[in-house]
């Protein structure tokens, strides 16, 4: 039950071997799905610079392994709440880079047809619903998907990602609360990034969070949020605790908000040395390094994450706009069919082999 | 047919859905054991057991939002505000998760939300609200508000099956009052109007517990046909029946228990001033509580809230127009 720290904050540890349940290939997806995040979020920098993106941008530069690593552990049929610093939540779960910029553009190809903007999405035939701008409140949808699992007595498990900011209200203490009582299988991951737009975490909490999860009955963890492989083992054993009915788990992954809150934001309100600090342990020169000491091809795999962004480029910019005549569709569902939220990748081996022992 | 009251067509609609339908559960404050502030749910827990009749935690916002991600890998709650003024406290997860979901995401939310609503019994600010209108103006919810028990429970079993978010609005105080035959077995009631009563010289709209104030009031007014409409659903509004209803009779009535700026009368008056202006032979008139928080102590209560004699005194006026 007691607030635990995994892995040394921040420390650098090239081919260190943060968690035993990976293989080398899953090593390389996780620097992938990262590169496949900062890439894209890059290219939409430039879009939006070009005014191919409309309204602002936000991005997860320098927290890609907080997504990327939790989203890893994931299965299939888990479903996930996704937050707007989170891209690679999305990625793992198998949404291209064509849709997501597409996205950004508002255009009728993009993940939300240009209904909802920049982040503001969850494709939800892979499992994910897209978060509101209103933070916590994906905390109470996401205790509702474990509340569903639970009641059915599915062996399936929910996972939310939200900031330092979303601990002040009152929807963070109600799913907190509601998941310890009711046990049920849900991962609660607190992005902790040093700033709720302007404002530092001393502004912001008495007591860090992490420390709360004992009051509501759960442990809570703090994680090096710049290692993915930190991420997922925390995620992966918070999941087989929740699967086995343990019930709900806190993580704070630590990181840093390495650009403005959005693109307008210069953040000036940040010192300088707290960016130059943090860019020391940024997560994917960490993981680059890690798998290159383990022999990977590094240079290739940047060349492949570089090629699919360039072709996604192309197959957005070449998506149509939506049909104004459409604005008012698509208010209320009067079809047929059950729309639910479906199972999307789960690439980590460690699923692969599941499978198998189960002869699937 | 048996005769049931309001209240109890409310617990039968949902006792016979839960049976029907093993994705339906019910969810709210001291609904288990209790049985509901109002009885409603008196004996689920017995027939359902406790996952299927869940005693929640005294939070709102935690009862909608929950019942967000259950209805969206495929569950279909039904959640009770213990009394409507509490929706305050979910605002936010209904307006801007549920109701907004389908338009953004493609993906629909199948909850209902049940409001028990309105005054008359000395509730006092914060158990007496009306707070339909709050719902009618934030897109993606559909809002109704039975008058009958029939309609109660057509209404409410057309609610749970309807893919999208429903308001249902259920009036305290027609919960013990008003009695009617209902049908065996389970059956939907469209999000329609109903003409309550045929009339030719002056229609009345209403719904909730203002349909029975408008039928007494003009039960027998100086020998005129006063037709009643019961909006029944308030998004969708039924525009058609209402303009139909104008074009009949030519002068309009509009009675809401809700505070009056910007309540579903309002909406009902734009429309008829908007559409139905060339039928009309008078001005359209409103009957609505004042914009004051509901007071408690019966004298203040009753002065405020539509009654009998305002319904009456406005007809009349606009009879002899």
């Amino acid at each position: 039950m007691a607030t635990k720290t995994a892995g040394p904050e921040g420390e650098h540890a090239p081919g260190g071997v943060a968690s035993e349940h990976l293989t080398l290939d899953d090593r390389v997806a996780l620097l992938k799905y990262m590169l496949l995040m900062r890439g894209i979020e890059e290219r939409a920098m430039n879009l939006y610079r070009q005014g191919k993106v409309p309204g602002s941008f936000y991005d997860g530069y320098g927290q890609e392994a907080v997504s990327v690593g939790s989203a890893f552990a994931m299965a299939a049929e888990d479903r996930l709440c996704v937050l707007h610093r989170d891209l690679g939540a999305h990625l793992v779960r198998g949404v291209t880079p064509a849709r997501i910029l597409g996205q950004y553009m508002g255009r009728d190809g993009g993940v939300t047809g240009g209904r909802d903007g920049n982040i503001h999405f969850g494709d939800f035939r892979v499992g994910c619903v897209g978060m509101v701008s209103m933070l916590p409140d994906m905390m109470l949808v996401a205790t509702g998907l474990a509340m569903a699992f639970k009641m059915r007595r599915e062996a399936r498990c929910a996972i939310t990602w939200f900031g330092d900011g979303s601990t002040s209200r009152g929807d963070f203490h109600e799913a907190m609360n509601w998941a310890g009582l009711q046990r049920l299988p849900v991962i609660f991951v607190l992005e902790n990034n040093q700033y709720a737009y302007s404002t530092p975490l001393d502004q912001q909490f008495a007591v860090d969070p992490v420390e709360r999860a004992q009051g509501y009955g759960f442990p809570g963890v703090r994680v090096d949020g710049n290692d993915p492989e930190a991420m997922f083992e925390a995620t992966r054993e918070a999941r087989e605790r929740a699967i086995a009915g343990g019930g709900p788990t806190l993580l704070e992954a630590m990181t840093m908000r390495m650009h403005g809150h959005a693109a307008h934001d210069d953040m000036k309100y940040v010192p300088k040395e707290q960016v130059e600090e943090w860019r020391q342990k940024d997560p994917i020169d960490r993981q680059e390094a890690r798998v290159r000491d383990l022999g990977a091809d590094v240079d290739a795999l940047r060349e492949e994450v570089t090629a699919a962004i360039d072709a996604g480029t192309q197959e957005a910019l070449a998506m149509a706009m939506p049909d104004p005549a459409t604005a008012t569709d698509r208010v209320f569902y009067d079809g047929e069919e059950d729309l639910v939220l479906g199972d999307g990748a789960a690439p980590w081996s460690g699923f692969a082999v599941g499978a198998r022992d189960r002869g699937a | 047919m048996p005769t049931m009251t309001y209240l109890q067509a409310i617990s039968d609609a949902m006792r016979q859905e839960m049976r029907h339908d093993e994705r339906v559960f019910v969810m709210g404050e001291d609904i288990g054991v209790f049985g509901g502030a109002f009885k409603v749910t008196d004996g689920f827990i017995e027939e359902f057991g406790p996952d299927r009749v869940m005693d929640t935690p005294l939070a709102e916002s935690g009862i909608i939002g929950t019942a967000v991600g259950a209805a969206v890998v495929g569950l279909r709650p039904i959640c009770e505000m213990q009394f409507a003024d509490f929706i305050s406290c979910g605002f936010d997860q209904l307006v801007n998760v549920a109701g907004k979901m389908y338009y953004r995401q493609g993906l629909p939310v199948n909850i209902t939300v049940r409001l028990p609503s309105g005054g008359g019994f000395s509730g006092g600010p914060y158990h007496s609200q009306n707070p339909e209108a709050w719902f009618m103006h934030a897109p993606g919810m559909k809002v109704v508000a039975p008058s009958t028990a029939e309609d109660a429970k057509g209404l409410l079993v057309s609610a749970v099956r309807d893919r999208n978010p429903v308001v249902f609005l259920e009036h305290k105080h027609l919960y013990r009052r008003v009695k009617g035959e209902v049908p065996d077995g389970l059956y939907e009631t469209p999000f329609t109007a109903r003409v309550a009563r045929e009339g030719t010289d002056l229609t009345v709209f209403a719904y909730g517990a203002m349909v029975h104030t408008a039928m007494e009031a003009t039960e027998d007014l100086d020998g005129a046909s006063v037709e009643v409409v019961d909006l029944r659903s308030l998004v969708p509004l039924d525009e058609e029946a209402i303009l139909a209803s104008v074009r009949k009779t030519s002068k309009a009535l509009i009675v809401d228990e809700a505070n009056e700026t910007c309540a579903a009368g309002a909406q009902v008056a734009a429309l008829i001033a908007d559409r139905g202006f060339e039928d009309l032979d008078g001005p359209v008139r409103r009957v609505a509580t004042p914009d004051i928080p509901i007071p408690f102590s019966p004298p203040l209560e009753q002065a405020v809230l539509p009654s009998v004699d305002r319904v009456k005194e406005a007809a009349r006026e606009l009879l002899e127009y």
